[in-house]
């Protein structure tokens, strides 16, 4: 059973990001949404945390939140993978649940 | 698939009930059904017809209505925070005693079950909220 976690906000603005890391399990996916995006600046305290997290599983980004704001591919760090909608509706029929950290 | 969407936010206040929107037209896109979408808590604020943005701005209630009577989808309102919003339909600005009702095209008003029910009926449930 492997879990999608979505991840909406900043995580200097709220603690769900650090919450979600803490409790992903083998195989799961993250996808960062909407300000969620933020927490995969290249360089930032959180980038460590989450590249730490990759063997675990995946970290995706919704790319139009991510162009919103206006960060490119090369801001984030190495690794994450890009989705559009059409790849977040994809990511939530693979995984078998899905998790919001709101 | 069968998906089921929860709304929690108002439109306008924070990203929610756009991105609910994005993933909705994704679902439908890629050829899977939504079962319903349940707007809860600020959620309810999306379902007044009362909504009239600037003209450059996009109507979210319009966008939500259209969607779904294109794609006849099952929108649904939470009673209780619909009520404590001043959101109504005509029975229930009957009910209350109110001079009128506000309820936007193609939402219904509905109670906590119809939640429940599209978590036992969808393969998926997604939740977009502040």
């Amino acid at each position: 059973m492997s879990t999608l976690h979505t991840v909406n906000k900043s995580p200097f603005e709220r603690s769900s990001l650090a919450s979600c890391l803490a409790h992903v399990a083998q195989g799961d996916a993250v996808l960062l949404i909407e300000d969620g995006v933020t927490g995969a600046r290249r360089g930032s305290s959180f980038a460590e945390a989450l590249h730490a997290k990759s063997p675990v599983c995946a970290i995706y980004i919704l790319a139009p939140d991510l162009a919103a704001r206006g960060m490119k591919a090369e801001d984030v760090i190495e690794g994450a993978k890009f989705v559009d909608y059409g790849g977040f509706v994809d990511l939530v029929a693979e995984k078998t649940r899905v998790v919001a950290w709101l | 698939m069968r998906f089921g969407i929860v709304v929690n936010e108002g439109p306008y206040t924070h990203q929610a009930s756009d991105s609910a929107y994005q993933f909705a037209k994704a679902v439908l896109a890629r050829g899977h059904e939504i079962f319903r979408v349940f707007f809860y808590h600020d959620g309810v604020n999306n379902g007044t017809r009362y909504t009239v943005p600037p003209q450059d701005d996009r109507n979210l209630q319009k966008l939500w209505s259209e969607l779904a009577e294109t794609h006849k989808l099952d929108l649904v309102v939470c009673i209780a925070a619909a009520q404590r919003r001043g959101i109504l339909d005509a029975n229930e600005a009957k009910r209350q005693g109110k001079d009128g009702d506000n309820i936007a095209p193609g939402f219904r008003i509905s109670g906590l079950g119809q939640l429940i029910e599209a978590g036992i009926q969808s393969d998926r449930l997604v939740t977009f909220g502040d």
